[in-house]
């Protein structure tokens, strides 16, 4: 009993070293998505388009495809580094759609023509309303989305090449061939917990 | 007299200036009733801006945080409950936005944390005092009480004394 007492101290720095080795490799910016396994929420807003022509668009208009859902705007420096990326994507076939985040319609478009248009169409949210709908923090986000409208992944921040190999593409190729309850519970932990 | 007012004025632009820095996150708009604007300042009191981390909505300038804002006044005029308003948010940011977590499964330590440990705290307290009182006493015991006979024989011998009381000293 003594001498177990004399070890009490070495006991307990070995569990707070162990409990703040672990807080280490813990990330504080980690926020859980509420959406995800969510549908995209209602919404009912105008196409970015020329004044005039703008479609107002809803959640039926989302092709019943598994698709990306990108949040941009002009006044956000990192969505200028990824969109290269973006146009690439869809190149390859991906089907983007894009919701300009609280952005001048004019300068928006001007963007799309002097760095190509990814996008299948664009959704000018202009007040955020749908971004704080699917709780968006910032630019630039991107949801993987199902064929059913049900969102999958989120990624903050920008989309590149590992980002969409490691991340986005593994899942996106799957919903292509089955609907996401049949993989879903093959899935690795570590992939559905990056997801979030 | 023209200087005193000079400085005055200068002094009032200055102190102008400071508050208005200390004023930067919060809106000119108020809400309809007093009742309303004070619900209105303890939410944003109470919930963390989702995109500057160790902020809530009533400190940080950061667009998402005026964002939520704007939709916290908004629903506190459509009549929201601050139930209401919570759910709302936690459902589109998570528990995140709370700074006050709900008791609920994976927060069920942070609750708990603080009573168990105030509890063994209390508990070690009780077990060194009940020690300390009963060492303590055995000892005033051994001191107050007499010498046994053994006792006596040694003490006799460590200072030097023979049996009969006389000193070897002496011989």
């Amino acid at each position: 009993m003594a001498r177990l007492k004399l070890f009490l101290p070495l006991i307990i720095f070995a569990a707070l070293a162990l409990l703040f080795w672990r807080g280490l490799s813990l990330n504080p910016q980690d926020m859980p998505s509420a959406l995800l396994n969510k549908p995209v929420p209602q919404f009912s807003l105008p196409q970015l388009a020329e004044s005039g022509k703008e479609k107002t668009m809803q959640r039926g208009d989302l092709p019943a495809k598994s698709l990306l859902l990108n949040v941009w705007a002009t006044w956000c420096i990192a969505c200028r580094v990824e969109h290269p990326f973006l146009n690439k994507l869809a190149e390859e076939g991906v089907p983007i759609v894009g919701i300009n985040l609280k952005d001048d319609g004019a300068e928006a478009q001007k963007w799309l023509e002097k760095f190509h248009n990814p996008y299948l169409f664009s959704i000018a949210d202009k007040e955020g309303r749908l971004a704080l709908d699917l709780g968006v923090f910032g630019a630039p986000e991107t949801f993987l989305v199902d064929a059913e409208g049900v969102i999958r992944c989120k990624h903050v921040g920008v989309v590149d090449d590992r980002i969409w190999q490691t991340k986005l593409q593994p899942l996106y190729q799957k919903l292509q061939q089955q609907p996401w309850d049949e993989f879903a519970g093959e899935l690795s932990d570590s992939l559905l917990a990056r997801c979030r | 007299m023209r200087q005193t007012s000079c400085r005055a004025l200068i002094a009032a632009a200055l102190c102008a200036c400071l508050s208005l820095a200390a004023l930067a996150a919060v809106e000119v708009e108020q809400l309809s009733t007093p009742e309303l604007q004070a619900r209105y300042e303890v939410l944003i009191e109470e919930m963390r801006c989702p995109k500057c981390q160790n902020q809530n909505l009533a400190g940080s300038d950061s667009p998402v945080a005026g964002d939520l804002r704007r939709e916290i006044r908004r629903l506190l005029e459509e009549g929201f409950t601050d139930r209401e308003i919570s759910d709302y948010m936690v459902a589109r940011y998570g528990d995140f936005v709370l700074y006050r977590p709900p008791l609920q499964r994976n927060t069920l330590a942070l609750w708990l944390a603080p009573g168990v440990f105030a509890a063994i705290g209390l508990v070690v307290l009780i077990v060194i005092v009940a020690r300390s009182r009963s060492g303590s006493g055995a000892r005033q015991d051994d001191a107050s009480g007499e010498l046994s006979e053994d006792e006596r024989r040694r003490l006799r011998q460590l200072l030097g004394e023979d049996e009969n009381g006389g000193k070897r000293q002496d011989d």
